[in-house]
């Protein structure tokens, strides 16, 4: 693991925080919003992008007029535990296309599954076909997206 | 309606956001030209809402994830405005999520270290309104996380 960036200053939270809502802003509109120059703005965002703080770009998609009507949050458990049943899990969930993130957890669950699907009775098919099917999958709990907000977080 | 050059351009978009556009009408096979004006309208249409820089939280120092899932005491009518309100004050909060199940509110919430979080929990989490149970999961390793649109 890298070394985490500590030092940041106010200039570059503004910067982490202007990306984040738009990542197509240039550094010379940036740097003329944030009073520096072309040059010293891209450099501040090179040193973020190289220390792995800007860890990419996310395309924000409308998922409804896209035919994706339904998110899902599932909380999985596993029925049989051991190091290679978590790997064989893994392995098969990650390659199911409706699952959109995948995290191991620890509390109630062992993972917890992001999943989109058309509609509920697309999302009933996915989970059946899909889901339990998963090579030792023990009980599921589903919670139904209704919104979803996503906050700057602790930058500023 | 999105043909199907407008769902390639999509997906391939979608994978890669970083690419430029004469390199993202290769990948699809179009003219840089056609890309772009598709693109575009993608965007006028509010297709593509937008493009955004991803942080990793874990590299400026917040070691710590935690996914807080709460019931709320439904009986009073502003339970869950006073509640989203009062969470959108927590800064190391990320993610706000309302649900339909047994779970009602989602929180996805940061800190430093297991000290930092213990300390948030008691002082700004369990002093969130109308909290009727918690759940914490706590996150251990992110297995895939594209987020992408099975497109």
């Amino acid at each position: 693991m890298m070394t985490p960036v500590t030092d940041l200053d106010d200039i570059d939270r503004r910067l982490l925080r202007a990306l984040a809502r738009d990542a197509t802003q240039s550094a010379g509109a940036l740097g003329r919003r944030l009073g520096l120059s072309q040059p010293a703005t891209w450099r501040r965002i090179r040193r973020l992008k190289d220390a792995g703080v800007i860890a990419g770009q996310r395309l924000r998609l409308d998922a409804e007029a896209l035919g994706f009507g339904v998110t899902v949050f599932l909380g999985v458990k596993l029925a049989r535990k051991g190091q290679a049943s978590l790997a064989d899990f893994e392995r098969a969930v990650t390659a199911i296309p409706e699952v959109q993130s995948v995290e191991h957890v620890l509390g109630l669950y062992d993972f917890r599954l992001r999943v989109v699907a058309r509609d509920l009775p697309d999302f009933e098919r996915v989970l059946r076909r899909r889901i339990m099917t998963l090579p030792g999958a023990g009980e599921v709990e589903a919670n139904v997206l209704l919104s979803e907000e996503r906050r700057p977080g602790p930058i500023g | 309606m999105l043909d199907d050059t407008d769902r390639r351009i999509l997906r391939q978009f979608q994978a890669d956001p970083d690419l430029a556009n004469a390199d993202l009408a290769g990948r699809c096979g179009v003219m840089p030209a056609t890309c772009w004006r598709r693109l575009e309208k993608l965007r006028s249409d509010g297709i593509i809402q937008g493009q955004e820089a991803v942080i990793d939280w874990q590299a400026l120092g917040y070691s710590v994830e935690v996914s807080l899932r709460f019931t709320l005491d439904k009986t009073l009518p502003r339970a869950f405005d006073e509640f989203l309100e009062a969470a959108r004050g927590v800064p190391e909060v990320l993610e706000i999520q309302t649900f339909l199940g047994r779970v009602d509110v989602r929180l996805s919430v940061i800190a430093r270290d297991l000290a930092h979080y213990q300390q948030l929990y008691r002082d700004r989490i369990l002093t969130l309104p109308h909290i009727a149970d918690i759940e914490a999961l706590m996150h251990i390793a992110r297995i895939k996380s594209n987020e992408g649109l099975p497109l």
